[in-house]
């Protein structure tokens, strides 16, 4: 298969995702939204690493990874404290900080 | 071959996205994004990435949507309330969606890139597996390496913070809610306080 298979394949499901993020309220159904955006983005690191012959790319996918688990982390811990005080869980209603 | 294998695993991670857009459930959701990131692993092995989707799996699929599946066991599903709360949001939400995928479309199709159109130079068998990629990351990308193990580490400490159980059940009876949790706490403490000390003062009287 050619590259711009992936790629093309890679900013479908970015958009996808953008879209989720958009539409959906719940903070939960956002996080999962913005893991598809950042496999997304590892799609694409790593079909151009292909595309180049170069291993780097790769790497570069492994990191993402790591600071995807990190952001899934702390994400989950802010919507458990968001439930334990007993706040919606709803993006719409929890505005406070919004300028 | 391949081409019958990436339409089937294009088709799953569209698939699983899509279901992560619309289903619902919570619960539904997450199951959909590990049918997402199993077919994504098939499509890093089919561009010779085997470390990487090795990592997918084990990483992703295996602990990333454990905790996915935990909290939503512990929130529950069906949380999200119903309605727009923007009018025209779910119209024009999909209509932003579809613009940028056209934009993103025109910018990669439209570059000078030559050898987007090519499977890529041919590569010795070894690209992408763990040996390789593992010589990257700790010679050539230690720094990277240890960043990220630092940033691992924060954040599992953090979520700690976040997420532990001190001052919560008092704080959110004690102040009206929603104000942040030190400005919460401290009044909590005060109140605690003057009880204490003039109790043994009316004991010994």
């Amino acid at each position: 298969m050619n590259i711009e298979w992936y790629i093309v394949l890679s900013s479908l499901l970015f958009a996808l995702g953008a879209m989720g993020i958009l539409v959906r309220r719940s903070p939960i159904v956002i996080l999962l939204c913005l893991e598809i955006m950042l496999n997304a983005g590892n799609l694409a690191l790593v079909a151009f690493s292909r595309m180049v012959g170069n291993q780097q790319g790769q790497v570069f996918a492994i990191v993402v990874m790591v600071v995807a688990a990190c952001e899934v982390v702390v994400g989950l811990g802010l919507i458990v404290a968001i439930f334990r005080r007993k706040l919606p869980l709803d993006v719409d209603s929890l505005r406070e900080l919004r300028g | 071959m391949e081409a019958v294998l990436f339409f089937a695993a294009a088709l799953g991670a569209l698939g699983g996205a899509v279901g992560v857009v619309v289903l619902r459930n919570p619960f539904y959701g997450v199951l959909a994004l590990i049918v997402h990131l199993f077919s994504l692993a098939v499509l890093f092995l089919l561009l010779t990435a085997a470390f990487v989707a090795a990592a997918q799996v084990v990483v992703y699929a295996g602990a990333v949507m454990v905790l996915y599946v935990f909290v939503v066991a512990y929130i529950g599903g069906d949380t999200e309330p119903l309605g727009d709360s923007i009018p025209g949001q779910k119209f024009l939400a999909p209509l932003l969606g579809a613009a940028l995928f056209v934009e993103l479309s025109i910018a990669v199709l439209g570059s000078s890139l030559l050898a987007l159109g090519t499977h890529g130079p041919n590569v010795n068998p070894g690209f992408g597996n763990p040996a390789a990629i593992g010589h990257l990351l700790l010679e050539r990308f230690l720094l990277a390496f240890e960043a990220s193990s630092i940033l691992l580490l924060l954040a599992a400490v953090g979520a700690v913070v976040l997420a532990g159980r001190q001052g919560t059940p008092e704080a959110g009876q004690g102040a009206a809610g929603g104000s942040s949790k030190h400005s919460s706490e401290a009044p909590a403490e005060r109140f605690e306080d003057p009880p204490a000390a003039p109790s043994p003062a009316g004991g010994g009287a």
